[in-house]
């Protein structure tokens, strides 16, 4: 611990990071460059949502860590251990303890609370980049709010699959200004960036950008009238807990092609089953999946 | 009658070099015109200027915009004069590649335009970029294709599909044909002089190849040296040509 | 309708050497509403580049040449544009369309050209087509790939597919055979006898003794006659 500064960055760092937040915070949507550092780690391992987590921890926090929803997976680990020895904050599975989330491709499915703060690790914020590689020239776009261009991705999808099969990193748009991305998260949760009572903040360490989502911000997620936006999710319930309401994982789990769905939210599921709820993969319950 | 486009005293400079130095012409609504000169002669650099592509270092482009009446382009602000590129104006470059969405089908090329001033309804915007695939003469069928599956001469027919889906009333033509063989380049005149007539568009045409101003084009400017050399009707210019340079350009012309 | 004044006209050779040729000298004519004009004299005189200047399609540089109330030598291109479209025809000795278009299309680009409807022009097209003797299969056919004498009728037939009101006809008999030629000469009596003040070069001197009215002989007004067809720019 004496080792390093708290929570691994600097002060003029973090004091850097912070200004690029608030700026993020006063536009939001709206992608602010800052000078992303170098992390230990490699880039795509999170090491955008770190620096923005080091920049406004304090040593009074709770903090936890999710991989596409789970806890227990490597990244999860390994950057909850790193803020554990950096800066030696409390760490919790329990998503009502925490008040920094930090994630990878999820929203929990607890509704968050105006305590809390959720972190996401971005690795590619720019919506229109598939189809515009010019930066400089989708900077323009977002000044002069030309987002045409992110239709003809979801009418690309339509026509290719009938429906628009984008399920994740689905744009949306922020207050009615910028068009965003929202990370990988699942389509699933787009619904639950609007009008959330925590402050939601993203990092791209290799691209350097922040952005993010004050509270209660509007949001909407793009689509057309004839084809309007479905946040889908696999008509399943979880074999563990039996939960309808929550983002499932399939599981492959014997080498005969045996399936498993179950809540992707670890600790969403962990604690229902506390609770006794039982799902159908548990003998005794009538259907097995 | 006010003319779509008026052009006055347009001056582009590169360093010392002269790009094209104080143009100036009125196009008038329907009205089709040609610039034509040799290779550096500067019609390039006309052509991007007025179509808001370059700053020129002087001068005014004077559009008459539906909303507002004649208004200077070159002092417009920037989203005014990007919204006119997408909606007033359409720019038919010389390379399909150049105007085109290589990686985006067919109709997502064509519905691109549509999309951009804020149409929703997938069901419409497909309609009418099959209804565009067809004027143009592409198979309604390769909708979902993308152009990389197209010929050349396909591909400059979809790039004006995309051009015209939002029914521009001034087009920006560079060497539209060039790049084509001769058989591909006649159908492509052909469809272009018919669109031109059918949506009464005023456009202009730069091209070094005096065949196609003679076939599209009603009014003729020769340039030399980025200037002006000699204007008037197409084919009084290409017949009775006045100035030294138009008559050199005339007679180097090959006969079949 | 159609009246010249003191008109001149001179080419300069800028890549020859600067040679200026005078060519035409102060012509001064006029053409009434239903009547026909013939212009004559040696080829090479100048009778096609007469025409053609009344057409706007050579500069001239001096005098006056009213068409209708529009000085055409004083003219903006869409004014020219304009008259050409609504007042003035005419029928050039060689027929130049965009390839691939079928006959039938070329006939009524004049009309389409106007504003008429598709229908309507092709109804005058198909009718005038038919009575100039085009076989119906040739139609829908580029006329680019017809014969000499075919493509000179479907000139004819685009000509006069509008009623302009003041007409030129350069040779539009020629290389016709008699049945054909006896229609485009009721075409051009029919013209006249709506009105139309009509300019026209036959060296078909019957055809020129039925239609024309009166003849001008541009040889007078030509000073150095002789080798001006050859020096003259090429057209393309």
């Amino acid at each position: 611990m004496s080792e390093y500064n708290f929570a691994y960055l600097d002060e003029q760092t973090k004091r850097m990071i912070r200004r690029a937040i608030l700026k993020g915070l006063a536009i939001p949507g709206y992608q602010v460059p800052f000078a992303s550092r170098e992390m230990p780690m490699p880039y795509g391992w999170g090491t955008g949502g770190v620096q923005v987590s080091a920049a406004i921890l304090t040593p009074e926090d709770t903090f936890k860590v999710i991989d596409q929803g789970a806890d227990d997976t490597t990244n999860a680990v390994s950057i909850r251990t790193f803020f554990e020895r950096t800066a030696g904050v409390e760490t919790t599975t329990a998503t009502s303890d925490a008040s920094v989330i930090q994630t990878r491709h999820r929203i929990p499915e607890k509704p968050l609370t105006e305590d809390q703060i959720l972190v996401y690790q971005v690795p590619i914020p720019e919506p229109l980049r598939f189809l515009e590689p010019r930066e400089s020239e989708t900077r323009k776009m977002h000044s002069l709010e030309e987002y045409g261009l992110m239709h003809v991705k979801l009418y690309e999808d339509i026509a290719r699959h009938g429906h628009i099969a984008t399920s994740y990193g689905y744009p949306v748009k922020v207050e009615g200004r910028y068009v965003m991305d929202p990370s990988p998260i699942p389509k699933f949760d787009n619904p639950k960036l609007g009008d959330m009572p925590a402050i939601q903040l993203f990092g791209a360490g290799r691209e350097q950008r922040i952005y993010a989502l004050p509270p209660y911000t509007k949001v909407v997620s793009l689509d057309f009238e004839d084809h309007p936006f479905e946040a889908s999710k696999a008509d399943q319930v979880c074999g563990l807990c039996g939960a309808s309401d929550s983002y499932l994982d399939e599981v492959i789990i014997d080498d005969a092609g045996g399936r498993l769905f179950c809540c992707s939210d670890t600790d969403y599921c962990t604690g229902r089953r506390a609770l006794g709820h039982k799902g159908p993969a548990f003998p005794g319950s009538e259907a097995a999946a | 009658m006010t003319p779509l486009l008026s052009v006055q005293g347009i001056t582009k400079h590169y360093g010392a070099h002269i790009g094209c130095a104080d143009v100036a012409f009125d196009l008038y609504p329907g009205e089709v015109m040609g610039i034509v000169g040799e290779s550096g002669s500067g019609k390039s650099t006309l052509l991007n200027c007025l179509a808001g592509h370059l700053a020129p270092d002087a001068g005014q482009v004077v559009f008459d915009t539906r909303a507002d009446g004649p208004k200077d382009t070159v002092t417009m602000s920037e989203p005014e004069r990007r919204m006119l590129g997408r909606t007033d104006w359409a720019f038919v470059h010389q390379h399909a590649r150049d105007g085109l969405r290589m990686g985006v089908s067919a109709g997502g090329n064509v519905g691109e335009r549509l999309m951009a001033v804020g149409d929703r309804h997938y069901g419409d915007i497909r309609g009418k970029a099959t209804d565009w695939l067809e004027r143009v003469e592409i198979d309604a069928g390769r909708v979902d294709d993308r152009p990389t599956t197209f010929s050349g001469g396909m591909q400059q027919r979809l790039q004006i599909a995309r051009n015209l889906v939002t029914g521009p009333r001034l087009v920006f033509m560079d060497e539209p044909t060039g790049g084509l063989d001769v058989s591909v380049q006649a159908r492509l005149l052909d469809l272009l002089r018919g669109l031109v007539r059918d949506m009464g568009l005023s456009a202009i045409i730069v091209t070094h190849d005096l065949a196609v101003v003679r076939l599209l084009a009603d009014r003729l400017l020769v340039m030399k040296s980025g200037r002006v050399v000699e204007a008037g009707l197409t084919d009084q210019v290409l017949d009775d040509p006045q100035h030294a340079y138009s008559q050199l350009l005339v007679s180097s012309v090959l006969q079949v | 309708m159609i009246e010249l004044k003191d008109v001149s006209k001179t080419f300069t050779l800028h890549n020859q050497g600067s040679a200026v040729i005078e060519v035409i000298n102060d012509v001064s004519f006029n053409v009434a509403p239903g009547e026909c004009v013939a212009l004559t004299g040696a080829s090479g005189a100048g009778k096609s580049t007469l025409m053609r200047m009344i057409y706007g399609n050579y500069l001239t540089q001096s005098g006056s040449i009213i068409i209708g109330d529009l000085d055409i030598v004083r003219a903006k291109p869409r004014e020219v544009l304009a008259l050409r479209r609504d007042v003035l025809g005419y029928v050039s000795q060689f027929l130049r369309v965009v390839p691939r278009v079928p006959t039938l299309d070329v006939v009524a680009d004049p009309l389409r050209a106007l504003g008429v409807a598709p229908d309507e022009a092709q109804e005058r097209a198909k009718f005038l087509l038919a009575q100039l003797n085009i076989p119906q299969r040739l139609w829908s056919l580029s006329p680019t790939t017809f014969s000499g004498g075919e493509q000179q009728r479907v000139n004819i037939a685009r000509g006069f597919a509008h009623a302009y009101p003041a007409m030129l006809l350069d040779e539009p008999t020629a290389s016709l055979d008699a049945t054909n030629r006896e229609v485009v000469l009721s075409l051009i009596e029919d013209a006249k006898e709506r009105g139309a003040a009509i300019i026209g070069i036959f060296h078909d001197e019957a055809a020129r003794a039925r239609v024309c009215d009166r003849e001008i002989d541009v040889s007078a007004f030509t000073p150095s006659f002789d080798t001006l067809e050859q020096s003259k720019v090429p057209a393309i």
